[in-house]
């Protein structure tokens, strides 16, 4: 008795969340069917906790509770505080392509330079009369609630051989507090085709919002691709995303996160490599600090012989902060001649730091190489000793240090301005622990 | 007149007095005292095991010693009360026995930023990069230290003479007033003790004063000390000039262990 009626109050709270929402919503009666659906699944499931296994260390029960309700669209004076947002946080000579509180923003994008080398189109547009955007390989609860939510996104398409001239910006922009924003975006990029592609998630002084993004990305055969993922959100927001990327054969895929801000954060890559000859670059970085909790969950998926899978992971953990990698590779049963490796190494900055690594091999083919390596430990006190001695006051001297941990995950980023905006993040992190 | 007597009077740079430390629950140096003056060239000469690296590092501001008695004075300044980072601010500088390796930490970035730490500490302005350059380069060819390893990782993979070469290179971009070189002739062959040897006397000043640790008379050929002391067991046992380093030279270091 008392449990249906809990249940009901509760029915009706996540619920409001959708009707409420349900408006603003592009599609078209068919495609808001299959959002009510995912909705639902959603609802059935509720907000992953400790008890399923996936997100064991990231409770979101406990770490985030409830759902925000959707941000409402930005008015004038939003749009002139992200368009300074945009400045600040803009890679030089990139495209940018500027979401702000899950709305897609044309006058603070460069659609018309990139018409030229890159189809694009918004996730708005699509939804309107095409579901395909909403569904998904995996789907667990954030990711159907997701796909009940979607505002908005980018709709990009690389065309077979292209080259692009110039890397591609997304930029997330936090507006409003205390409230929701769900995009969702497709990338594809055909065969033979060269693009950088970098997703910014920044905050122009909004506080205690929740981000969820969704993003797929499909990767033709002989393609060179670099995907950054630079998440700087509020130190008190909420960021999950999740990316779903499949690869063609003889491609070369390197995929870069970094996370620098948000209270409780969850980046799950699901990656295939679908066709044979491929190299894939897994790589991340967690700057936390304070009570920061920082989740990187990422299954490789070697689905075809002779890949090559390397997933290098710096997490930095300071105050009491709380870091998490999970990586999992799997190897088919035909997936011969896999190479994939993977290590994680976490610095922990005090005593009430926390690091959780989870790495799991599943291995069904013979002929593989694969193997992972995890350690944990602080600063070397005889090499803060000699910097300290030779006049580095000790947090400079800490920051160096951390630079150079981090240093072999960033370095995997082939382009020297982008490289360098990475390294910017990092050193502002840096500083806001001085 | 006057003035004279007062150019005469060598300031003392570094005292040591009655110092004791601890290691561990287990006492090192048992009062030990020490009076380097400014321009002089002081060695400390010793059996392993006698405390020369423990002394050095502490008037570096290693943690893990604790000091039980006795007190260090630079420029008349309290040493034991200052951070590592602060003493070398304040101009001392210790070549280590075994510089360590940093990786990740590219040479150049090392040096760049301790110099201008110290520069910052000492409300100096920071060197340009220009400038900075032009020493580095100066300084590192008459080091015999190519260019390429200014680009390596601190000490990365570097032999053991070039690792002194690059704590000798460190002492002439920071310009300090007191070096102390911790064995700085261990693992190296001739040329290599001849190159460092006259980067550290082209340093020598009358402002600049040398603390040359060495456990062999070998080092002092090269740089040719005012005043030996012979360190045993903790203690300063003996002291003298040049003379001593030779006569140690011959009859060992037996003699000042049954006198320690
Ligand atoms: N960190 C340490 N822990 C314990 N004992 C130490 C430590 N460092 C030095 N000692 C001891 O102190 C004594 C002096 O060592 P050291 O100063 O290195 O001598 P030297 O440089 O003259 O060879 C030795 O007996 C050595 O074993
Ligand atoms: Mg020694």
């Amino acid at each position: 008795m008392n449990v249906a009626v809990a249940k009901t109050g509760k029915g009706r709270a996540v619920s409001d969340l959708f009707t409420s929402a349900e408006g603003r919503l592009p599609g078209s009666p068919s495609v808001i069917a299959v959002r009510r659906e995912a909705f639902e699944t959603y609802e059935r499931l509720g907000l992953p906790h400790r008890r399923i296994e996936e997100w064991k260390y990231t409770d979101l029960r406990a770490l985030v509770g409830e759902v925000l309700p959707l941000a409402a669209s930005p008015d004038a004076a939003a749009l002139k505080r992200a368009a300074d947002a945009v400045q600040a946080n803009a890679i030089a000579g990139a495209r940018k392509l500027v979401l702000v509180d899950g709305v897609f923003v044309p006058d603070l994008s460069d659609v018309k330079a990139l018409a030229s080398e890159a189809g694009f189109r918004t996730s708005r547009e699509t939804l309107e009369t095409d579901a395909g955007l909403l569904k998904t390989a995996s789907n667990d609860a954030v990711i159907a609630l997701n796909a009940a939510m979607a505002t908005d996104g980018v709709v990009l398409s690389i065309a077979d051989g292209a080259q692009l001239s110039a890397p591609i910006q997304i930029i997330h922009v936090a507006i409003a507090p205390s409230a929701s924003a769900f995009t969702r975006s497709e990338v594809v990029v055909g065969k033979g085709a060269r693009a950088t592609i970098i997703e910014s998630f920044v905050a122009a002084g909004a506080k205690a919002y929740q981000v969820s993004d969704a993003v797929i990305v499909t990767i033709g055969d002989n393609a060179d691709v670099a995907y950054i993922r630079l998440m700087d959100d509020a130190p008190d927001a909420v960021n999950i995303t999740s990316q779903f990327v499949t690869v063609g054969a003889n491609t070369k895929l390197n995929i870069f996160n970094m996370t620098t801000g948000a209270a409780v954060s969850r980046l799950q890559g699901f990656i295939t490599l679908a066709g044979e000859g491929s190299e894939l670059g897994v790589n991340g970085v967690n700057l936390l600090q304070k009570t920061e909790h920082g989740d990187t969950t990422l299954v490789v998926d070697h689905a075809v012989p002779n890949c090559v899978s390397r997933e290098i992971f710096r997490a930095v953990i300071d105050d009491r902060a709380h870091s998490v990698f999970q990586g999992r590779i799997i190897v088919r049963p035909d997936a011969q001649k896999t190479d994939g490796k993977m290590m994680i190494r976490a610095l922990l900055l005090s005593d009430e730091a926390e690091a959780d690594n989870k790495p799991e091999l599943e291995i069904f083919a013979d002929d593989v190489s694969c193997g992972h390596g995890a350690t944990a430990g602080a600063l070397d006190d005889n090499l803060l000793f000699y910097l300290k001695a030779r006049g580095l006051p000790e947090k400079q001297a800490q920051a160096l240090l951390i630079q150079a941990f981090v240093g072999e995950a960033i370095e995997q980023i082939a382009d020297d301005g982008l490289r360098e905006h990475v390294i910017g993040i990092a050193e502002r992190w840096l500083e806001r622990r001085q | 007149m006057h003035q004279l007597n007062k150019l005469d009077t060598k300031m003392a740079l570094l005292e040591v007095k009655d110092l004791k430390v601890r290691v561990e629950e287990r006492e090192i140096l048992h009062g030990l005292t020490l009076t380097v003056n400014e321009g002089e060239i002081h060695a400390i000469m010793g059996p392993n095991g006698s405390g020369k690296s423990t002394l050095s590092h502490v008037i570096a501001g290693k943690p893990g010693y604790e000091v039980t008695d006795g007190q260090i004075l630079f420029k008349g300044e309290d040493l034991l009360e200052m951070a590592p980072e602060e003493r070398a601010a304040k101009g001392v500088f210790l070549a280590f026995q075994y510089p360590v390796e940093i990786p990740g930490v590219a040479t150049m970035t090392f040096l760049r930023t301790a110099l201008n730490a110290q520069r910052k500490a000492r409300g100096e302005s920071e060197y340009s990069t220009p400038d900075f350059l032009k020493k580095v380069r100066e300084v590192s060819k008459s080091l015999n230290i190519p260019q390429d390893m200014l680009k390596r990782g601190v000490n990365v993979g570097f032999s053991g003479g070039e690792k002194k070469r690059n704590e000798v290179l460190q002492m002439a971009l920071f310009e300090p007033s007191l070096c102390i070189l911790d064995e700085m002739d261990s693992g190296l062959d001739i040329d290599a003790l001849r190159i460092a040897a006259d980067g550290v006397n082209a340093l020598h000043s009358p402002k600049r004063a040398m603390v040359v640790i060495t456990h062999y008379q070998r080092l002092l050929n090269y740089i040719v000390p005012d005043i030996v002391h012979v360190m045993s067991k903790g203690r300063v046992v003996k002291s003298g000039g040049k003379e001593l380093a030779l006569e140690l030279e011959a009859s060992g270091y037996a003699q000042f262990e049954d006198a320690a």
